[in-house]
């Protein structure tokens, strides 16, 4: 359509054929637009896209019927184009608030504070579920939507493509002149002579091609349609998978320290969360004993303190008693056994300590891990004495320590007590006193990192403050008036893992690797008709041309066409030029346009 | 300190000192393409104007005769294309030059030194890379200086390919030399190991794929722009408006719309597949790195988003009604989601993504 055509309405790549139809009485211009349209029409098996102006009631695009035809408009509506493109939009804008407001599924402690200081926008964020926007209703609504669409467009889409396989090429459009690329000569070869060649020389380029009246129709690149499909499948292949990965999957905690060990079953878990349909009874036997973690960190430069490594060092048996064997954990190298992964998650320190009480008595010797705060582990815990201590009356009592451990300490007087460094090069443990209960037996779960000290009493110090002391290893806090006292006497490292399993990774792996390979035939791959039209002239001598229709404009088209036609040309050869030759190729009608041989040498083939 | 952290340090001074020069280099050659572009002005061809508003029988469209490949061996037939029905035929235009002899001598000569800077540039990553001993993609110093070593590298092979692409030259030199300005200013990282996260081959997949997709849907974008300048420029011509005179001579020299919409086309799906890959190797190495392949952190919802915005903007092409400028406007839109995916993401959300001295 040319633009000095349409300037009038503005409307130059938007109007469809029907309407351009209408508004320009140029019959040469319909009669293209004709011909492009039926040669090229199935070219793509997209959908055709609802024109209600046209096709129903002008101006309304809905229908009259009942109840049936509202199913059957809405169904029509949601798998058009013109909708997908929408819920795609609608999903990638869908997307964004859960990227920049915390996520329950993400980090929960965030969203705690998040609420905590936000206490308006709070509730109406839980009403819109934004901070669950990737499992909320309105998420949901869209990619349901999406994929309802989907199916409802592949189904059809299918059909029409398995349809198209069956059948053969389109005929020659009556004027192979109005085709985006075109050729022609003269040949004192045979017309039957030349189709056959045509459909020797097409036939070895994989073209599918037919004599079809006076002319040879050849179609290739069906793979464009196949990869279109397949992708758009595989995309359906990869929501499945995904779906029963979170409907089966399985995924729990567990903190261990230098020594422990781990069997998989479920009361050894510190959290678990499963899937709906998980069954507690497929968890894979197998166990593991931490024997050592390392982590080294940037010594220093600026990036001091930057881990270097992570590594834990495991002995693990798989099923109820099978061989012992060695592995190693690190942050990208998860341990697999029996289709269970375990992942190395976070690590820290668990200062050993040893309680004593009045008579020197040893009560307790624990390694007692604390939780990082800070990049340089700075950490904080608790360490509680259940049971086995008398205080020096012989009365049974429980003792409570907070707990404040640096590895690298920056030395007294200098700033607060945070670590220096992550690695531990001169740890002090910080420990304040409590006695009475520990509020264990009140059977409300508790924090282990915590110290319910409600129902404690300090120890105090001579001056009557709380008891508290830094230690070095090897030293000693004691308690009061000779109550006992508390040994810090070294270092253990822990390390948490995260064991988890999901079914239907293969599925989804192998839904990815279908769907970049549709993606790539369906865009690198063009789909193409060829013609070759060969009529006797009056004069004796064969008239050749050839067309080619791309399913977009390709700069490959003309390119192709000319090796073909010279392929042709070795059993057709060029007739004797006489002086009327058609130099152009229909020199009545090309002979009024604008022709830019120089400034423009072959508008798509040099691109 | 010992020897090897020695060469180490001088490594990284002799990346630092190639990324500089590159810099030199790249003003340079911004000042030959605006030379080009100056130079150029003085012709007045004026085809455009004449293709759209020229032919007497508006109907008309031009049939351009292509001589498919070389004629040397065979006699090949001439193949006559035309613009199938819906797009306007206009002429390219003549480039920055303007089919002057003096523009077109400074833009080789742009050209020249846009290559010697890239080899440079692509020293100084080397050397960066060098000097850690690994890929040299886990800051974004690193990965801005990589970023734009791959959209000029990419730029000089359509170049090599003998695509018609020179118009690209003066927006790519300028945004590489903003790009390397925030990388050794603000984004400056000094040379380091890797935290343990980053520890993997993945590193090398994944983060090397990503940056290639950034810097060619980045030429998709400048050739995006580019076709709405030029499309609202030849709506005005062919709607027998007059155009500034600054924007006529400007936009008389580029591409004709259809051209740049079907060059910033055909980049984009190319690179679809592979941002597709990137975005399936990410979720891959999570799996290993983090125990869960997807978890919507927002690196990976915002990768999720830019790859669904190019997916609709894939299919505005295929939609009737869509093609055109507004297609052009979501690939903006796409490109924008990448952009803020890299900048955005890394500086005012904080997730799981957050590099080493971001
Ligand atoms: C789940 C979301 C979807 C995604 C991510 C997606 C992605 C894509 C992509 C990337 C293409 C480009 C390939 C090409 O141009 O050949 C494409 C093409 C296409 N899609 Fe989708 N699609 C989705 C849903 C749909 C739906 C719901 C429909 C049907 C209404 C649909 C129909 C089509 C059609 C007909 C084409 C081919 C267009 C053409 O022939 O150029 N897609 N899709």
């Amino acid at each position: 359509m040319s633009k000095a055509n349409s300037t009038d309405t503005g409307a130059r790549t938007d109007a469809d054929p029907a309407e351009r139809g209408q508004q320009h009485s140029d019959a040469a211009e319909r009669e293209q637009e004709r011909v492009d349209h039926a040669a090229g029409e199935r070219l793509s098996t997209a959908p055709r896209e609802e024109r209600p102006e046209t096709e129903s009631e002008p101006g309304t695009g809905v229908p009259a019927m009942g109840v049936v035809g509202w199913v059957r408009w809405f169904w029509r509506q949601l798998t058009s184009m013109r909708v997908a493109l929408i819920l795609l939009f609608l999903l990638s804008l869908g997307a964004i608030p859960g990227s920049l407001i915390p996520q329950t599924s993400v980090d929960d402690l965030k969203v705690q504070n998040f609420k905590d200081q936000h206490t308006t926008l709070t509730p109406i964020y839980e009403k819109l579920q934004l901070f669950d926007v990737y499992s909320s209703v309105w998420f949901s609504a869209i990619y349901i939507l999406l994929f309802v669409s989907l199916i409802g467009c592949i189904v059809p889409r299918t059909g029409q493509f398995v349809g198209q396989l069956r059948s053969r090429p389109p005929g020659a459009p009556k004027r192979l002149t109005r085709l985006p690329a075109y050729t022609t000569w003269r040949t004192e070869a045979e017309p039957e002579a030349v189709h056959e060649a045509a459909l020797g020389v097409l036939g070895k380029r994989r073209f599918r091609a037919h004599v079809a009246g006076d002319a040879v129709a050849a179609e290739k690149g069906y793979l464009r349609e196949a990869g279109n499909l397949v992708f758009h499948i595989a995309l359906i292949v990869m929501l499945v998978a995904f779906a029963a990965g979170q409907l089966f999957k399985s995924e729990g905690g567990k903190l261990v320290v230098e020594g422990d060990g781990f069997a998989n079953t479920l009361t050894q878990y510190d959290d678990f969360k499963s899937g709906s349909l998980y069954d507690s009874d497929s968890l894979a036997p197998f166990s593991f004993v931490l024997d050592d973690f390392v982590g080294t960190y940037e010594e220093s430069g600026p990036q001091r303190g930057t881990p270097r490594t992570f590594e834990a060092r495991v002995k693990y048996t798989e099923g109820a008693d099978g061989p012992e064997r060695k592995g190693v954990i690190r942050v990208n190298e998860p341990l697999v056994v029996d289709g269970t992964k375990v992942y190395l998650i976070a690590h820290g320190y668990a200062p050993v300590v040893t309680v004593r009480d009045g008579k020197g008595k040893v009560v307790s010797r624990n390694s007692v891990p604390l939780l990082p705060i800070d990049n340089n582990i700075t950490s904080t815990g608790a360490i509680k004495v259940m049971d086995g201590y008398r205080d020096k009356n012989g009365v049974k009592t429980q003792l409570g320590f907070k707990a404040f451990f640096v590895p690298t300490f920056a030395g007294h007087g200098k700033g607060q007590m945070f670590s220096q460094f992550p690695g531990a090069e001169f740890p002090v443990l910080a420990l304040s006193a409590y006695r009475g209960s520990l509020g264990v037996d009140s059977g409300l779960p508790q924090n282990v990192y915590q110290l319910d000290t409600s129902k404690m009493k300090e120890f105090k110090n001579e001056d009557g403050e709380l008891l508290k002391k830094m230690l070095r290893p090897g030293e000693r806090l004691d308690l009061s008036d000779g109550e006992g006292s508390i040994t810090f006497e070294g270092i253990e490292e822990w390390a948490s893992f995260q064991i988890s399993r999901q079914p239907g990774n293969g599925l989804a792996l192998g839904g990815a690797i279908a769907a970049i390979a549709g993606l790539a035939g369906s865009l690198f791959i063009q789909r193409r008709r060829v013609w070759v039209r060969a009529v006797r002239g009056a004069d004796g001598v064969t008239v050749v041309e050839m067309a080619g229709l791309g399913r977009s404009e390709s700069a490959k088209l003309p390119e192709e066409l000319g090796d073909l036609a010279a392929a042709l040309i070795t059993t057709a050869p060029v007739a004797p030029e006489k002086p009327d030759a058609p130099e152009k190729p229909d020199a009545n009608e090309a002979g009024n346009r604008p022709v830019h041989p120089a400034e423009a040498p072959a508008e798509g083939a040099e691109k | 300190m010992n020897l090897a952290a020695a060469t180490n340090e001088s490594l990284a001074h002799t990346s630092n000192v190639l990324i500089y020069s590159s810099m030199a280099v790249y003003t340079l050659a911004f000042f030959a393409h605006i030379a080009e572009w100056v130079l150029g002005s003085r012709s007045k061809v004026g085809r455009t104007a004449a293709a759209l508003s020229g032919s007497p029988d508006g109907a008309a469209a031009p049939v351009v005769v292509a001589q498919g490949g070389s004629t040397a061996v065979l006699e090949r037939p001439k193949v006559v294309t035309r613009a199938a029905a819906g797009t306007r035929d206009v002429p390219d235009g003549p480039g920055a030059a303007g089919g002057t002899f003096k523009g077109d001598l400074w833009g080789r000569i742009a050209v020249s030194l846009t290559v010697v800077a890239f080899a440079v540039e692509a020293a100084g990553v080397i050397t960066r890379a060098l000097s850690v001993q690994r890929a040299p993609w886990a800051n974004m110093y690193e990965f801005s200086i990589t970023f734009s070593t791959v959209a000029v590298g990419s730029y000089l092979v359509l170049l090599a390919l003998k695509k018609n692409v020179r118009w690209i030259g003066l927006p790519l030199v300028t945004t590489v030399l903003l790009d390397l300005g925030i990388a050794v200013t603000t984004l400056y990282t000094d040379s380091d190991q890797l935290v343990p996260a980053l520890h993997s081959y993945w590193l090398w997949i994944h983060v090397s794929t990503a940056i290639i997709c950034g810097a060619v849907f980045y030429l998709g974008a400048v050739g995006t722009v580019l076709y709405l300048f030029r499309d609202s420029y030849e709506n005005k011509i062919a709607g027998g408006g007059t155009p500034g005179k600054f924007a006529a001579s400007v936009l008389e020299r580029l591409p004709s719309a259809s051209s740049l919409d079907k060059f910033s086309y055909r980049i984009n799906a190319a690179v679809f597949p592979l941002w597709t890959f990137t975005i399936i190797a990410g979720a891959i190495w999570a799996g290993d790195a983090w125990g869960r392949y997807w978890g919507w952190d927002p690196k990976e919802v915002w990768s999720f988003i830019t790859w669904v915005a190019y997916a609709a903007y894939l299919h505005a092409r295929a939609t009737a009604g869509w093609k055109g400028r507004k297609a052009a406007y979501l690939a903006l839109v796409a490109f924008a989601c990448w952009l803020f995916n890299y900048y955005g993401v890394n500086i005012f959300v904080t997730g799981l993504h957050s590099y080493a001295g971001v």
